[in-house]
């Protein structure tokens, strides 16, 4: 129940303590998921919360780290800030893999700690971390409160600087006595910063540059990161790629800001995209990135990273703008902004049609391939027997290693904000949690999590927020009985040696399942797929689906380690 | 190369140690900093030496820096008309029979003896960086006991005419 309005004007005449004020601030931010654990340093915040009847939902996930991977989930599919709220010291330490993956990914996120009172402060005290020693690096930016009466300023600013420009993490350290003691009640929460003027829109002789460029081309490819999808521009990148006929590649993060079915699409770029992607990039004259920060798992070797194009980039953060790739053209704008631009300018069309050709006959010529046998599931085919069954429409969250590249590149996503992956941090245990606040972001939608049986484990204990809340995802487990990913480099660049990566022995994943009373199902051979995929999609509640792969299997094609996307291996059987 | 680098900054808590971390995380080379107050309430001005290895790096720098949410305003003044100073408190081994002699030396470079006792001087100076360091060296022989540096700050001048590379005389651009 929201706080009603006749309430809140009140708080402004009275002494109040800092946790209410935080929590009047949290609802006039129109927060309405928190997504925390309680502790000794949060308790008057976590008392104010009750006592104003809890005027946003709380999500009581069984570990800080569970919390913040949920809080990002949450930000990817619904484009809202995540919130998340910890104790001090270990509360807070516990969070920190989320911090760093969200910075990473540029995930919007506010996250509250507690902090020992002022007055001990400094003094090692019990359950003291020096948070924002620690979180300095890895947040956007971050606050400890000084006095409660900043507190309504603070959260305003920290919204604002985590869900404008560049999205990120923000942190807001608050000490004990600061939430506990009455305060003379501020509403003034006016923004003081001179120093942040995120650059929105483009300019317009930058933009004619690239018209210019893009008229006289004979082999250009737009190449659509995240940053499409944080502008939430898909729609208009479509519609750009189609009026040109201008090929797509897409990165990582990028999947979904362009339909994977179109015929446009050449895929993935980079280290397990297709050959097709990366030898558009190799061969292309001019290289349009929209919203992609040019990762290392993009590019392979930079040195032959699209070495004969003009390179016109498109971000929202200067910093990124020729940091990795020399680049001719660039433009500091919002993806969307550009796009909208650039769809209201005249373009001649360019004259492309012998190079469309040649990537359509490419694409036809080396799709992704895999291997099919009578004894176990082939996790590619698995993955494609998903997407038919879902539509192409199911919300995709997955942990880190090979089921997250099989995902990749066999889910074929038709629509925007439905993948939601680890990239930059590449953190196992991000899957299952991250599936939790998809589904609560998004409660209508078929929410599907693709878990390795390893990263599975890492934050399995938040199978008891999905069961006590009948979230109805869907956990599929595709159960190699190893360290797939490590193991695969292991037989490719460490001749053979498994060192560490066999699972010798595995939980028994159903029981696991019922003990958190979720619904669990074994299946072994690709006969029982269509049916148990069938059964699953059609039941209303969540279910764990153990999914037996071959242990060998492997991620194809791939730019090795220091290799040029020219240098795919594994492009053919 | 080395570049000076003007930087106004909201003076708000943890903001050094924003800047530096940032610094370290990329691997930028600092040379110095100096922090104080500025003209204007709330800000404060820092003036970084530092030395880089190309202009890409020099950009990434100045970006880095600009992307700091309390960073108001970066400029690269090393080729602006500026004047850069830094100032040093040099002690020296100084017995009463070279004390005349040392004086000799303070007097060209406008040094002040700021403290004496029987075995040493302690003589501050103000200036360039490579004043400062050709003081240090003549001094040297004498036998030096400590050194404090400040670090160079800086200011455009009232007036920008062409470059005023005098200032920066001992940088390589
Ligand atoms: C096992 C594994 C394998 C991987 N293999 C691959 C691979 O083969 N290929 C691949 O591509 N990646 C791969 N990755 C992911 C890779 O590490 C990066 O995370 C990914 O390439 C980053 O994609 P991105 O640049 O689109 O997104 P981000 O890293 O999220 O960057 C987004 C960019 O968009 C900008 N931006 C944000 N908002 C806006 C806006 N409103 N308007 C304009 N710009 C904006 C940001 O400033 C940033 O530059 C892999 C990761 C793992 C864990
Ligand atoms: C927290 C963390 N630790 C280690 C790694 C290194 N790593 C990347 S993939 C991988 C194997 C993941 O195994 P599993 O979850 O079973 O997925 P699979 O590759 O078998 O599909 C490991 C250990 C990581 N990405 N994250
Ligand atoms: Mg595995």
């Amino acid at each position: 129940m929201a706080v009603k309005a006749s309430q809140r004007s009140e708080v402004g005449k009275e002494f109040v303590t800092g946790a209410d004020l935080l929590i009047e601030a949290l609802v006039e931010a129109e927060v309405e998921k928190v997504f925390g654990y309680p502790g000794g340093a949060v308790l008057p915040i976590y008392d104010a919360m009750f006592r104003h009847d809890f005027p946003f939902e709380h999500i009581l996930c069984r570990h800080e780290q569970g919390s913040i991977h949920a809080a990002e989930g949450y930000a990817r599919v619904t484009g809202k800030p995540g919130v998340v709220l910890a104790t001090s010291g270990p509360g807070a330490t516990n969070l920190i893999t989320g911090i760093t993956d969200a910075m990473m990914d540029s995930l919007p996120l506010v996250i509250i700690t507690g902090q020992v009172a002022q007055g001990v402060i400094g003094t090692d005290a019990f359950q003291e971390a020096d948070v924002m020693g620690l979180t300095t690096p890895i947040t956007k930016y971050n606050y400890q409160v000084h006095d409660a009466r900043e507190l309504p300023r603070i959260i305003n600013e920290a919204f604002y600087i985590a869900t404008t420009g560049r999205p990120g993490p923000v942190l807001i350290d608050i000490p004990k006595n600061i939430s506990a003691e009455m305060t003379f009640a501020n509403t003034d929460n006016t923004i003081n910063l001179p120093g942040y003027q995120p650059t929105v829109e483009p300019n317009v002789m930058q933009l004619q540059k690239l018209v210019h460029l893009l008229e006289e081309a004979e082999r250009p490819i737009l190449l659509a990161g995240a940053g499409v999808l944080l502008a939430d521009g898909a729609d208009l990148l479509l519609q750009f790629a189609e009026r040109h006929e201008l090929p797509v590649v897409n990165t990582l993060l990028g999947l979904g800001s362009f339909p994977g079915e179109h015929e446009l699409f050449l895929g993935m770029g980079g280290m397990h995209g297709t050959y097709t992607a990366n030898m558009a990039i190799y061969e292309a004259d001019l290289l349009i990135n929209i919203g992609a920060r040019f990762d290392d798992r993009l590019t392979g070797k930079v040195a032959n990273f699209a070495p004969g194009a003009k390179v016109v980039h498109i971000d929202i953060d200067p910093a990124e703008i020729g940091k990795i790739i020399r680049t001719e053209v660039p433009i500091v704008a919002d993806a969307k902004k550009a796009l909208q631009a650039l769809l209201e300018m005249d373009v001649k069309k360019p004259q492309i049609s012998e190079w469309l050709t040649k990537l359509m006959a490419s694409k036809v010529n080396n799709p992704y391939w895999y291997n099919r046998n009578d004894e176990t599931i082939s996790p590619q085919w698995l993955i494609e027997q998903m997407h038919e069954a879902s539509d192409g429409k199911a919300i995709i969250t997955t942990d880190v290693g090979q089921h997250q590249m099989w995902a990749a590149q066999f889910y074929l996503f038709n629509n925007p904000h439905n993948w939601v992956t680890s990239g930059g941090l590449g953190t196992m245990g991000f899957g299952l949690p991250a599936a939790i606040g998809a589904q609560l972001g998004r409660p209508d939608d078929l929410v599907i999590s693709i878990v390795g049986d390893g990263g599975f484990q890492m934050t399995i204990q938040e199978l008891a927020v999905i069961s006590e809340r009948k979230l109805p995802i869907k956990i599929f487990i595709i159960n190699n009985e190893a360290l797939g990913m490590v193991r695969q480099w292991q037989e490719e660049f460490h001749g053979e040696r498994y060192s560490s990566s066999l699972f010798t022995q595995n939980p028994d994943f159903l029981k696991l399942a019922e003990g958190y009373g979720i619904k669990s199902v074994l299946v072994h051979k690709e006969k029982d797929v269509p049916a148990v995929l069938e059964e699953v999609f059609d039941y209303d509640g969540p279910v764990l689906v153990d999914f037996r792969i071959d242990w060998k299997e492997k991620v194809m094609p791939m730019v090795a380690p220091g290799k040029g996307i020219n240098e795919m291996v594994g492009v053919k059987p | 190369m080395k570049r000076i680098i003007s930087c106004t900054v909201q003076n708000r808590g943890g903001v050094l140690n924003r800047i530096t971390g940032m610094f370290s995380k990329r691997h930028f080379n600092i040379e110095s900093i100096t922090v104080g107050e500025s003209e204007a309430e709330g800000l404060a001005k820092m003036t970084f030496v530092v030395n880089v290895e190309d202009e890409n790096k020099l950009e990434q720098l100045t970006k880095q820096l600009h992307k700091q949410i309390d960073v108001v305003k970066v400029s690269d003044i090393t080729e602006k008309s500026i004047v850069a100073r830094e100032l040093a408190l040099v002690k020296v081994a100084a017995g009463s029979q070279v004390r005349a002699e040392i004086q000799g030396i303070i007097a060209p470079f406008r040094g002040t003896v700021v403290d004496v006792s029987k075995e040493t001087m302690t003589i501050q100076v103000t200036g360039k960086t490579d004043k400062v360091d050709a003081f240090i060296t003549l001094l040297k022989p004498y036998g030096i006991k400590e050194i404090a540096r400040t670090g160079v700050t800086a200011l455009l001048r009232g007036q920008q005419v062409k470059p005023h590379l005098a200032e920066v005389s001992t940088f390589t651009i």
